[in-house]
Parts: structure tokens; sequence; C-alpha cells
């Protein structure tokens, strides 16, 4: 394959789905209780990986995620809708990991995996909201970017063009190749599942999954070079140990706090007229309103 | 003596954007309890009334880079100069606003001093720090204060060792207030080719359509503001229809622009703008955190919502328990009744 787009996709607990059941009673997150999903706008960026990948002759889709061994159903959930191939990076050394942390490892993986065209990934994961590990991998490996991507203008082999998302309006920018693309969440939804694929993927596993499979599996994963997701470990990547996890972390959580609410004592009334004009009156005549 | 520094973003018309103001006037306080200088970073070209605008926050030193090439503004040369600057002037404190500017710029920056960066903190703070592993203390660190994990939780985030400790804030959460009227720094011209190569220049904007500010929520007196559980944004048009007759305008929830019941800028929360009214309004909105730390400065509150648990009725002044599309037809009716 000559042209090579780089999907950096997570997964992550779904935040935006949070139930009573989500904090423990000491504060603490209960993890079990949230859902783990694709980190919405790398579903986005994987969707603009595929437009690419329809421009361009001979190019391959390859996603890296970083996270425990359950995170290779990232990597399986691409390659169902148009993925080519996909890298496991997981270690207990990189737990903990702050924004900072988690470039290097990524910057490491990618290094490893040049070289590449484009790398694209969503512009924030729901988990964090950051906005940060895009362009901190991307000053790492020396390459420009572009931001909030909201439309796929044109890709050739050696530039980009990308319609970008900003505040107060659109901005259409051309960078060469290689660039790191971030995509907004406002960008064209990723397709769905396609039942060939799923039938063509099913099978695909990491080392570590193999290990725990039936001999089939086995056998079916041996035999197909496209169904074997590959696992990275720290050494793999030969990184800087010191630069990994909690420890390779220039931030540190001081201190968490449950969110307390403080009751006021508030007005509590029904919907009846005779409730609302009552409010009405009172809100005038003490000039909040008019 | 490290200072604190706070990248001024250049906006549309040449001018320094509110939010960099704003991080000015909490920068000055900064700085004041740490007994050091406040110093600005501009980068673009002709910016207007530069020292006019910056000296009455409390700015001593005013870094400024003026080159054609750098409006507007593209990543790489803006990052170049920042890193350049911080590491020839080592600052304890650097701070940017967390706009599409500063959150595409920042976390390169940081990437490149192998600094910590915390993004969207609702609130800063000195403080010291005690590292009981290695029974260091850190004294005058900057505390990072933001909600986390979907806004279930409120995280303070230091940075012990690494400098400058970084952060970026969201427009409207910190207060814009002129520090000294008559107060005088100095401009320090910044040598742009010191630290810009050509290839910074490699990206091409080729076209750009920025509109002006059209609303401003955070000017408002009152805002009616909508959640998911308004429905459509068929219905926000009831919201938009008391505002007018209150004199206020229309605010919404993160959820609610997710579903696109109503457009960007009027989001109000974390990653929206925060807002300070004499009355608000809350039409079907649960309460999450993140919204909460847009609005709950608020004078008075009004919560409408058809789930007396909701988190927001805990923070309000007044709750109607009913539907949104049932009350605000007769809160528009009683208003204009009673206001003759």
């Amino acid at each position: 394959m000559s042209f090579r787009i780089v999907v950096l996709a997570k997964q992550v607990p779904d935040t935006r789905n949070v139930g009573k059941d989500a904090m423990k009673e000491d504060g603490t997150i209960n993890r079990a209780a949230l859902p783990a999903i694709y980190n919405p706008e790398d579903l986005n960026a994987l969707e603009m990986a595929i437009e690419m990948k329809e421009r361009i002759k001979d190019a391959e889709i390859v996603v890296v995620t970083m996270g425990p061994g359950r995170a290779a159903e990232i990597v399986r959930e691409s390659m169902y809708r148009g993925a080519d191939g996909g890298c496991l990076i997981s270690d207990m050394k990189f737990a903990g990991a702050d924004t900072l942390a988690t470039s290097y490892t990524l910057s490491m993986a990618l290094r490893k995996l040049s070289p590449y065209n484009v790398l694209i990934c969503g512009r924030q994961a729901i988990d964090g909201d950051t906005a940060q590990v895009g362009p901190q991998t991307a000053e790492k490996l020396g390459i420009p970017q572009i931001t909030y991507a909201e439309e796929l203008v044109d890709v050739d082999e050696k530039s980009v063009t990308i319609k970008r998302r900003l505040e107060r309006g659109v901005e259409t920018v051309k960078a060469p190749l290689p660039c790191l693309v971030t995509v907004h969440g406002s960008a064209k939804e990723c397709r769905p599942r396609h039942a060939i694929r799923v039938m063509q993927y099913k099978y695909a596993a990491t080392p570590s999954e193999l290990a725990s499979a039936d001999e089939t599996r086995k056998a079916r994963v041996a035999a197909k070079p496209e169904l074997q997701i590959k696992e990275w470990t720290a050494a793999d990547l030969a990184a800087d140990p010191d630069r990994l996890g909690l420890a390779g972390s220039p931030t540190k959580v001081k201190k968490i706090d449950n969110v307390v609410l403080v009751h006021k004592e508030a007005k509590v009334m029904d919907a009846s007229d005779a409730s609302i004009d009552g409010l009405m009156k009172e809100l005038i005549s003490t000039h909040i309103v008019g | 003596m490290s200072n604190v520094f706070v990248y001024c973003e250049v906006t549309e018309e040449r001018g320094i954007a509110d939010v960099s103001l704003e991080l000015l006037s909490k920068g000055r306080k900064l700085a004041d309890t740490l007994g050091c200088q406040l110093e600005a970073i501009v980068i673009g070209s002709q910016v207007k009334e530069l020292e006019q605008t910056l000296y009455p926050y409390g700015v001593d030193v005013i870094h400024y880079a003026d080159d054609a090439r750098l409006f507007p503004f593209t990543t790489l040369p803006h990052t170049s100069i920042v890193v350049g600057l911080a590491k020839e002037f080592k600052p304890e404190i650097l701070l940017f606003g967390a706009t599409s500017v500063g959150r595409d710029m920042a976390p390169r920056v940081a990437s490149n001093l192998l600094c910590g960066l915390t993004a969207d903190c609702t609130s800063l703070e000195i403080g010291d720090h005690e590292e009981k592993k290695t029974n260091t203390v850190y004294k005058n660190l900057l505390y990072q204060i933001r909600p986390a994990f979907g806004g279930n939780i409120i995280a303070t985030i230091v940075n012990p060792q690494t400098r400058p400790q970084m952060a970026t804030v969201r427009e409207g959460v910190m207060k814009k207030e002129i520090y000294k009227a008559g107060y005088k720094g100095v401009v320090k011209m910044v040598d742009v080719a010191k630290y810009v190569s050509d290839t910074d220049f490699c990206c091409q904007i080729i076209d750009r359509a920025i509109e002006a500010q059209k609303v401003n929520i955070k000017g408002a007196q009152i805002i009616v503001s909508g959640g998911y559980g308004v429905g459509s944004r068929e219905n926000f048009k009831l919201l938009y229809e008391l505002a007018e007759v209150l004199g206020g305008e229309v605010g919404a929830t993160r959820a609610a622009v997710d579903a696109g019941f109503i457009e960007h800028e009027r989001q109000i929360g974390q990653t929206g703008v925060t807002v300070r009214p004499k009355l608000y309004i809350a039409c079907g909105i649960s309460g999450s955190v993140q919204h909460r730390a847009g609005m709950d400065q608020s004078g008075k509150i009004i919560s409408i919502n058809t789930d007396p648990e909701a988190p927001m009725n805990a923070i309000a002044d007044y709750v109607i328990n009913g539907s949104v599309m049932d009350v605000l037809p007769k809160l528009i009716k009683y208003y204009k009744a009673n206001s003759k």
C-alpha cells in the first residue's frame, strides 16, 4: 500500500448516559455501571478516513487504540465499518497517563507504524473533553495539524484540504502531508457496519485474545493475516519508561470532590394558572423582571 | 522572578479578545498573590490600541510579534513563538483562552515544553501541595480546577514539577475587571525571525468566513435556557417568545445543542459560555455539573421540570413542577397581564 491513513480511536465510558448508580457510596466512580463505547468523534474521524480512502488509489486504513485488552473491540468495530487493520497498544505501564504521557506513547507507536500519510482522530474524547492528545501527538512527530475538521474538501498524495468548524464560522485550510487531522462532531456521521465486513472480520483478535481462544479460531486467524490485530507493549515501542503512565505525567490530581448540591430554600409550585400568576406578580414586584 | 503570562488572542477586528482580557484580570490577581509581574503575549499584525487596551488590566510587559504572516492565526508559527518566549522567559504560569485558537495551540506548546496542561478550568487558585510519597511540599502552585468525568466529580489538578503551569479557560468564566486605569507597562517587540522558520508557514488558509458575534448572551440580564427536555427545535420557539417578551436572550445546554435544537453560540456551561444574569429560567434542564458551572452565579433561578428530583431544582429559587410546553405560555400570559 502506498498511502497509509492511521485513525487514532479511544474506547471511553459512556459519560453521556450516567445513571444514578454511576457513583459509588464513597464518591468514587463505578466504572462497571458505565458501558464502554467508541468515542463518538473518533467515529466521525473513521468516516473521514474512509472517505479519504475512497479518493486515493491503494490507500489503507490502520486503527490504533490505546487501552486495556478489551479495547481490541474498537479495532474490530472499525474493521466492520471500513478499516483494513489495527493495533492495540496495551501495557500496565501506561496506566494513569495524562495527555502528555498518552501523546508520547502514541507518538512512539506511530513512529513504529511509519511511514504514514494522514493521522486522523476525533477532536476530543467524552471522558476528558480536553482535545489535547491529537495536537500533542502531532507536535511530538513534528507534523502540521488541522483541528475541528468538518468536511474533507480534497486529498491527494501530497496534501489535504479541510473545512474547519470554528466558533463563529468556517475556514478552509490546505496542509502538506503527513498531517494530523482532528474531526469535529458536526462532520459526517460514520457509516454503519457492513454485513460482509462483519462476516469477514469477526474473528479478528489480538495475540492475548487468541491465547484463550479455541483451536478453530486460532487456526482461522493464523491462516489470514488481516485478522491478526497487532498488540504492542511499552517494550515493543522502545519507549522511555520515565515518560509513560503516571510517572510520565506532569499533571497530578491533588483532590477529587464529589459534586454536592447545596440545597437552597426553593419555592416549589405546580403549573396551575394561580401559581404562575402568583410567581409573575412576585417577580415583577421585586423588580427581577419588568 | 518567573512571571504570569497570558496568550492574548487577536480578534477579526484586530483588537484583543474578551476572553484574553478576562484571563489578564485573573492573571493580575495570581501575579499579586505570587508577588510577580503579569506579561501578555500578542501575536498578529497591525493590532489596534494595544497598549491602551492592555495596560489597564495590570499588564507589566507586552511581548508583541507583528508580522503580516501572523494574522489570521495559523498553528505552527504561533506555537513556535510561544514556545520560544517560554524557553527564554521561563513563565511560572501560562494561560490561554479555551477557544478554537487556544485549544488548537496550547497542547502543542505543552507537548514541546513537556509541561502539564489542564483544559477548560472553571477556577484557578494559588495554594500549596504535599506529595505524600516523597514527603515534599510544593509552595504556591496553581490549582487548576475543573469538572471531570462527565461532570460527576470536580478535580483539582496541580503540576508540581514542570514549568510553566499551563491551563485553558473558557470565555466568560473569569470576570473582566480593570486593575488600574492609569497603569503603565512596556512593549517588547518580538524578533519573529528568531523563533519562526519558513516551514512553519506550510499550511495555507484558502478561505475564511467568520461572522461577527451575533448573540450576546453573556451580557443578557434575563436568560431563558432550554435543555434536551425541550424536545425539538420547534419547541424552542416558545423559549424565544418568552425571552422576547421579558427582554432577555435564549440559552441552551450542550445536550440541546448536540441534538441540533439550537446553535452552538448559545451554549451555556463548561464547554460553552458562562453567564451571570439577574434571572435564569431553566426549561427542561436536568442540571449537569458542567451546565451549572456556567450559570450558578445567576441572581435568581427558576427551574421548570417534570422531574421533581432534577439536580437543577436543588440550586433553584423557584421550582415549577410541570412541562415546559404547558408552563411557558402561562408565564407569557401572566407577565403580560401583570406588567402594565
